[in-house]
């Protein structure tokens, strides 16, 4: 056994490495070894804790003491006042914003308290890179009960009891997926590990992947016993360098111990991993344009069917899963399925991971049982809206997904409330709006993206989504009239119904979703010439107040347009018909004579 | 690591591995454990505090205690009885022994942790859990 | 096969288990319309990008419109064609698609024959009604055969699809994303500097005006107002059994004497016959087979067995850039055009006395690739080519109704001479199989020294992509082989490259599917592959209908041989009709 009688975590996700957290752990290290302690306190590496608003996090335990923002100079306090006289650094504690006191055990910081980690469970507990510490959590215990005691059937009819669905957007049951691979008869399957996260602001399958590999090549193998694939294949983007090491790591360590590769645990049962990068396309999250690409072909996506069930890979069956719904498998196969299927609404079971973004106080990555209320995430986990402000908006699915509002604060979040309320579950982003954000803006910035990572194959995507977002563009600058904004719903309502693929049918949900709850707001921009926010520059006038003007000249001399005349010690004006709004004027102006409306 | 030959090695590999994460696992549900804090200031450094927790470590882990989790704490105030020791069995009120020898501290895992049993050496106080 | 019971528009209609609802409409006579897809039998040709979204349907418990072409229909299926939801998105897909247009069809190449133009008429779209104004655009890429002007381009990807899995080249993908996606070479490369074979089969399947030809109508009515220039045509064997579908014929009507009258009443000074140089072809071609015979069967050094025909230009091309190893395989013999020019600029010039650069040869072609072939530089002397000017079948249709000739009312009238006399075998070689029954029908007789008992060599016919017959000629048995399309083609090859196992020491390959008879610069088929078998069917019509059926029974072959040439791989023979190949290194 060993000696340590403290562990010190670390966080090493690509966040807080960021922030130097691995000169942190080589100081911990350094300082425990000045004062003699290095055999009895162990610092580890481990994957994100989630708490990213205040990261670096570095907990202690056994006493559950969570440090936050530590610094790598933090490191001689932490180790010379905690771990050598026992005495908690106050200053590095959590500061709970309402009650204004420190909090030393994240169980008591609203952040957590909520949380139900099951996908993120070994994230911020092990380190990642070895992967004995995965085996102590009871890693590789599901796949040894699989090969050894289940068939692939009861594997499959366990996934299908637990109710887990796919968490990459779509919500197809995983079971079913699984079983429609098994069913085809093929000399090859491939078990096939979607790690190709787009999602602006999404980045739980990153996390997992730094955090908890293991759990994801032993849900690959499970999956390969399920259907019959002796081959896995992690498609994940090119750009998670952090991801790709220690998925690298894993497999590696997992082959020598024989985790992987041939007659697994002494049965008849082999598998082994492989890695295919991608560029970043968005689109090649989608499964048939994933496989597309891992064969070297452009990827773009072809209709389904058939489905890469049927002929996937090369051609043959190929069961594609999410990075989060894989995490979930091992344990689900530990506890039974009982148990996952208990967590959660009626028709969405278990967990689900969001990064919460925005205009909210605790940004982050949070794990919540499904059914929980966007209100208690918003409010009770993300600490509510910066700076005070009022909400207005939160965008889930990303940007195939759409605006909730007020109104919606109180619906338990599942699959299918996402969607009846005109938005979706997609990967988990979860991007909160306040006051100040324009709708119409939203709109157009979740258009140019889906604009952007089209593939542009068929029309409606293409061309489609481009003309939306002009419109958008001609709405935030005040250039639409109100029969606009009837052919931006009409080239919606086509391009959802026509598009090939997910991306381009989901393309118009956040344009449906604001018209939808923010009308007024638009008929503001295309009526009234005004954006109600304050965002659109193009709706912006400035002017000068003849009153406070002291005739400086300093607007005059900043306007990079010529676009404001006076004489010195006179009052200044702007033509408002060369005015680009660029504000240049008004941050030069000390005598607050330019105002904008 | 050498290579799993079958689902039993399996097992046996966590068994053996398992102290490496139990601390922490203790750590996340330190409530339903039986907590011993050490106090570990200078003055109880000075008395012998860091030999008692390991002690109390080690002894406990060999009789094979796994519902306690040491951990340490600063100075209780109680100076004149070094090294002190807390021990909090769920739901029951925090006991404080000062002058805990490692005689003492086998005693109160002998009697107290394994049995409920409290034993001399209590420094009678009307006190509250520091913190 | 089982069979699947669905219902369209109300009607029930039962069709074989893998159809697509497209398929299924068509057969109770819905006429779904469409715009990507495109399914030429026969060939490997079928495009199932479902990209345009033009024919998408309702189909119930589904929740979004399915695009019937790539919809495989299942049991029990109910599909609606005509709603308004499946109206408005029809309309709407094709209005986006317009908005990202050139308006200028009133100029456009393929103004008439425009697929999109025709959609558009069909369901009625009326000025503009997206207000997006953004075009994506592209630079005009310019070949010797083709023109590229993406601008055009509906991203159906039948070029594509046409270049890399039916033609196997490879030339052309879709590049970029979203609005600036498009189909281009690797890189963005000029379409010269890549792989492409100048087939123009990616012509020959574009539903706009995206992928034209390089038209050179009116540099022949330049070349025909110039007094001092003489001014000869030829028209290849394919040209006659398809003009006439410009005209309202039937495919497969045989216009040979008309097309003769038009040429002359354009105001060729001769109208001469390719037909006439493939038998001189036949007679190189055929010698230098029975040579390269004659040395494998005595085990002799030099060029051996097989040998692969040369008259197509695509293939050439695509052995240059992509078959390396075999460069020294081909037959050295020009392609018919070729040996036309050659013979045209020295035999005939020197006959009528004049200069070479006051002859200007203009040929009339199935084919854009001889476009390309006309302008290689080793078939120029001091920069004046042997093949001036290319015309394709549907440049002579226009230029024909360009000069207010009425093709119905004409008179039949015959070939010029002395480069007008030809024989069946020459015309065969419009189809594929062709070129190798003439060439058979030479060799037989010659190496034999006895007539052949049966002139037609059916074991050589047909459409299927690859074939492998075998025709004894007394102690030898010559295994052929025979490929159409460039992928059939490169499958062959590549199966001769790795040791030839079945032995064969023929081969002839023409790029096209069908032969010449598809070629690039043909009447537009629209996906009707049965126009294919047709005219092949009239190739052999011609062949039957001519009083000599065999190259080596042409007199005026026998002519220009004794008073010309000498006999065929003479040295002279050598210099006008033979050619070398160079290997080419390309993206």
């Amino acid at each position: 056994m060993s000696n340590f009688k403290m562990h010190m975590l670390v966080c090493g996700g690509t966040g807080c490495i960021s922030a130097e957290s691995e000169l942190i752990v080589s100081n911990l290290q350094s300082e425990l070894e000045a004062v003699g302690m290095g055999d009895q306190v162990q610092v580890l590496k481990t994957g994100c804790f989630g708490f990213c608003e205040k990261g670096p996090v570095v907990k202690v335990l056994p006493d559950n003491t969570f440090y936050v923002e530590v610094k790598p100079a933090d490191a001689a306090e932490l180790v010379k006042e905690h771990i050598v006289k026992g005495r908690k650094v106050e200053r590095l504690l959590y500061m709970d914003p309402d009650k204004k006191e420190r909090v030393a055990d994240s169980k008591n910081m609203d952040f957590y308290k909520k949380q139900m980690r099951i996908a993120l469970r070994n994230c911020g507990f092990i380190d990642p890179d070895k992967v004995e510490e995965y085996i102590a959590r009871d890693g590789y215990h599901a796949l040894g009960m699989a090969v050894t005691s289940m068939t692939p059937q009861e594997v499959i009819n366990v996934i299908k009891e637990s109710g887990l669905r796919g968490r990459g957007g779509g919500g197809f049951p995983t079971g079913l997926k699984w079983e429609f691979a098994s069913k085809y008869d093929a000399d090859q399957k491939y078990v096939v590990c979607n790690a190709d996260e787009g999602d602006p602001g999404a980045f739980m399958d990153r996390s997992i992947l730094e955090g908890d590999p293991h759990s994801i090549i032993e849900a690959m193998a499970i999956c390969g016993y399920a259907i019959g694939a002796s081959k896995g294949q992690v498609y994940i983007r090119a750009e998670y360098p952090l991801a790709i090491k220690r998925l690298e790591k894993g497999i590696q360590d997992a082959r020598e111990a024989g985790l992987l590769g041939e007659n697994i645990m002494g049965t008849d049962f082999s598998f082994d991993i492989e890695l295919s990068f991608g560029a970043g396309a968005f689109v090649c999250g989608e499964e048939t344009a994933l496989i597309h690409s891992m064969e070297g072909e452009r990827g773009e996506p072809t209709t389904k069917p058939p489905f890469p069930a049927e002929s996937g890979y090369w051609g043959k069956p190929t069961n594609v899963n999410n990075v989060e719904t894989l995490a979930n498998i091992p344990i689900i196969l530990l506890k039974g399925s009982a148990w996952f299927a208990g967590i959660g609404t009626e028709k969405s079971k278990g967990t689900k991971v969001f990064a919460l973004a925005g205009k909210i106080n605790n940004v982050g990555l949070i794990e919540v049982p499904m059914g929980t209320t966007l209100r208690e995430v918003i409010y009770d986990i993300g600490g509510g809206i910066k700076n005070g402000k009022k909400f207005k908006a939160v965008q889930t699915g990303g940007p195939s997904g759409g605006c909730l509002t007020e109104k919606d604060l109180d619906t338990p979040i599942d699959f299918d409330n996402l969607i009846a309320k005109g938005s979706m579950m997609g990967s988990g982003g979860m991007i909160v709006m306040d006051e100040d954000d324009c709708m119409p803006a939203v709109a157009k910035f979740y258009l140019e993206f889906t604009e952007e990572e089209s593939c542009g194959k068929c029309t409606p995507c293409r061309i489609g989504t481009k003309r939306l977002s002009e419109l958008l563009e001609m709405v935030t600058e005040g250039k639409a009239e109100v029969k606009h904004l009837d052919e931006m719903k009409r080239l919606s309502r086509v391009i959802k119904d026509t598009a090939l693929c997910g991306l381009g049918q989901t393309a118009p949900n956040p344009v449906l979703s604001t018209l939808d709850a923010f009308y007024d707001e638009y008929l503001a921009h295309v009526q009234d010439k005004k954006c109600p926010a304050g965002q659109c520059t193009h709706l912006m006038t400035y002017t000068i107040d003849p009153e406070a003007c002291v005739g400086c000249t300093a607007c005059r001399r900043v306007c990079p347009v010529e676009a404001i005349t006076g004489e010195v010690k006179k009052p200044h004006v702007i033509d408002q018909d060369k005015c680009i709004k660029c504000g240049a004027c008004y941050d030069k102006c000390k005598f607050n004579a330019i105002s904008v409306n | 690591m050498a290579k799993i030959m079958s689902f039993d090695e399996l097992k046996k590999i966590k068994d053996r591995v398992q102290s490496q994460v139990d601390l922490r696992e203790k750590g996340e549900n330190i409530e339903s454990l039986v907590q011993v804090r050490v106090a570990m200031a200078t003055c109880g450094i000075a008395a012998g505090a860091r030999e008692v927790m390991n002690y109390i470590v080690e002894e406990s882990a060999k009789a094979g205690l796994t519902n306690v989790v040491v951990t340490q704490t600063g100075c209780m105030g109680y100076c004149y009885a070094e090294p002190t020791i807390e021990v909090t069995v769920p739901g029951q009120e925090p006991v404080v022994y000062g002058n805990v020898s490692l005689e003492k501290a086998a005693e109160i895992i002998d009697k107290h942790i394994k049995n409920g049993v409290m034993v001399d050496g209590i420094i009678p106080a009307t006190h509250k859990s520091i913190e | 096969m089982s069979e699947v019971k669905i219902i369209i528009d109300g009607k029930e209609v039962h069709v074989a288990k893998g159809s697509t609802v497209l398929d299924a409409a068509k057969k109770i006579g819905v006429d779904i319309p469409t715009l990507c897809h495109l399914d030429l039998h026969d060939t490997k040709m079928v495009n199932q990008a479902a990209s345009c979204r033009v024919c998408v349907v309702e189909v119930e418990g589904r929740r979004n419109l399915a695009p019937s072409c790539a919809t495989p229909v299942v049991e029990g299926m109910v599909v609606k064609t005509n709603t308004i939801r499946v109206m408005e998105a029809r309309k709407t897909v094709l209005e986006l698609l317009v908005s990202d247009h050139p308006k200028e069809c009133l100029s456009c190449a393929k103004a008439g024959d425009c697929e999109l133009q025709d959609l558009t008429e069909l369901c009625g779209l009326r000025g503009d009604s997206i207000s997006g104004t953004a075009m994506s655009t592209y630079k005009k890429d310019i070949t010797p055969s083709l023109i590229r002007d993406m601008d055009k381009c509906v991203l159906c990807r039948r070029c594509e699809t046409m270049c890399n899995k039916v033609q196997e080249v490879g030339a052309l993908s879709g590049i970029n994303r979203g609005f600036n996606a498009v189909v281009s070479s690797a890189f963005e490369l000029p379409m010269a500097e890549t792989v492409c074979t100048h087939c123009g089969q990616c012509v020959a399947v574009c539903p706009t005006g995206a992928l034209t030809e390089m038209n050179h109508t009116w540099k022949v009515v330049e070349a025909l107002a110039d007094p001092t220039k003489t001014v000869i045509v030829q028209t290849a064997p394919a040209v006659r059994v398809a003009l006439g579908e410009e005209f309202g014929n039937e495919p497969g009507s045989i216009v040979t004497g008309k097309m003769v009258s038009a040429l002359k009443a354009i105001g060729f000074d001769h109208v001469f016959d390719t037909d006439f140089t493939a038998d001189l072809t036949i007679l190189e071609e055929g010698t230098e087979l029975l040579e390269r015979l004659e040395n494998f069967l005595e085990g002799k050094e030099g060029p051996s067995l097989p040998i692969l025909t040369s008259c197509c230009p695509a293939w050439v091309n695509f052995v240059e850039s992509q078959f390396h190893e075999l460069i020294d395989i081909p037959s050295t013999a020009r392609s018919p055009q070729q040996m036309f020019g050659s013979v045209a600029k020295t035999y005939f010039a020197d006959k009528l006395g004049i200069k070479r650069e006051d002859l200007v040869v203009v040929s009339v072609m199935p084919c854009l690739a001889k476009k390309f072939e006309a302008s290689r530089e080793e078939f120029a002397v001091d920069g004046n080519p042997d093949v001036d000017l290319v015309m394709s079948t549907r440049e002579l249709a226009d230029l024909i109704k360009q000069m207010n000739i009425d093709m119905e009312e004409l008179e039949e009238s015959e070939f010029d001479n002395p480069l007008g006399m030809s024989t069946g075998a020459g015309v065969i070689f419009g189809t594929t199989g062709g070129v190798i029954e003439a060439a058979v029908r030479t060799a037989y007789e010659v190496r034999t020294k006895k007539p052949l008992p049966k002139i037609d060599f059916e074991e050589l016919r047909g459409f299927d992509g690859v074939r492998v017959a075998s025709v004894a000629m007394d102690d030898v048995v010559l295994n052929i082989g025979i490929a159409h399309g460039l992928g059939n083609a490169k499958a062959l090859l590549t199966e001769i490259r790795d040791g030839n196992p079945r032995n064969i020491h023929a081969v002839e390959v023409m790029a096209c599917p069908g032969g010449c008879i598809g070629g690039a610069g043909q009447p537009y088929h629209h996906g009707d592959s049965s126009i294919l078998m047709k005219r092949q069917a009239a190739i052999y019509q011609v062949d039957k209908n001519m009083p000599i059926r065999k190259s080596h029974e042409n007199p005026a072959i026998a002519e220009i041989y004794e008073k010309f040439l000498g006999k065929p791989l003479s040295e002279k023979a050598h210099h006008l009709l033979h050619t070398h190949y160079h290997m080419k290194d390309k993206a």
